[in-house]
């Protein structure tokens, strides 16, 4: 028997929130490109769920092209911290206030 | 058989998935999440999804976990302070959002309580190849820009001015 399609989408919302959760309530610069990261591939396991329940494959092409992205998200964020830690020897985005006015 | 092994690998993924949110160490974050994108490769597999399970566990339990790891080493994994001010504003934005998630999950249940899965088509990756050269080709080529894009921005981002 198959599994339902809600279940993936349940548990997918789930693992969604927990990445929100992580965004929204971690300091450190890492911990929060993490919970993206764990956003990001709820998004994907809807789309995977979704393009089966459709029996059609344009959603397993949008979980590759949101994979690549992604990556690139990654790369250039992960930069940004190094250059961030180099600048002034923290991550903590609560301490990042050097575009206030 | 199959609905056993959804449930167990959704448990793990969620355990893993809270461990690699509250953790402090940012180290136990980062392994604790590639537990949760390899049950989120058993997911796919489960959705008869092969290509994508393979392509899951080698980008990004293989390629963006280990750069993560790589940056936790190299900034010295900086650990947060236990003790700073509380952010009540927030936490109450992620109790509504995971309000929000759930009450969406059951509505959905509600909708299509008995929606049958249409039968997957056949010839998995040859197909998925054929769509992404076929009808999808501008946006697969537009992702080789891209990615050219964040490699030399991070090159530039991290390079040190003499």
């Amino acid at each position: 028997m198959a599994i339902p399609t809600t279940h993936f989408v349940i548990l997918a919302a789930l693992l969604f929130a927990v990445g929100s959760g992580g965004v929204l309530l971690r300091r450190s610069g890492i911990s929060i490109l993490l919970g993206v990261e764990l956003m990001l591939n709820a998004a994907n396991l809807t789309f995977a769920a979704f393009a089966r329940q459709h029996g059609q494959l344009d959603g397993q092409v949008f979980v590759f092209f949101v994979m690549a992205v992604a990556a690139a998200e990654v790369a250039v964020g992960l930069a940004l911290l190094v250059a961030i830690y180099r600048k002034q020897q923290s991550i903590d985005v609560d301490r990042l206030n050097i575009m206030r006015w | 058989m199959e609905l056993i092994v959804f449930y167990a690998t959704a448990a793990i993924a969620l355990v893993s998935a809270l461990v690699a949110v509250s953790h402090r160490n940012p180290i136990v974050n980062v392994l604790a999440l590639v537990v949760t994108f390899f049950c989120v490769a058993v997911c796919y597999a489960l959705l008869g999804a092969s290509f994508l399970a393979a392509a899951q566990i080698l980008v990004y339990a293989g390629a963006i976990l280990v750069l993560f790891l790589f940056v936790v080493m190299l900034l010295n994994a900086p650990e947060e302070q236990a003790a700073g001010e509380p952010r009540p504003v927030q936490g109450v934005a992620g109790f509504a959002l995971t309000a929000v998630a759930a009450i969406g999950g059951v509505l959905l249940l509600a909708a299509v309580p008995s929606a049958e899965p249409a039968s997957p088509p056949d010839g998995h990756v040859v197909a998925l190849g054929r769509l992404l050269v076929g009808p999808y080709l501008f946006a697969f080529e537009l992702i080789s820009v891209l990615l050219l894009a964040a490699l030399v921005g991070a090159l530039v981002l991290v390079k040190r001015k003499h």
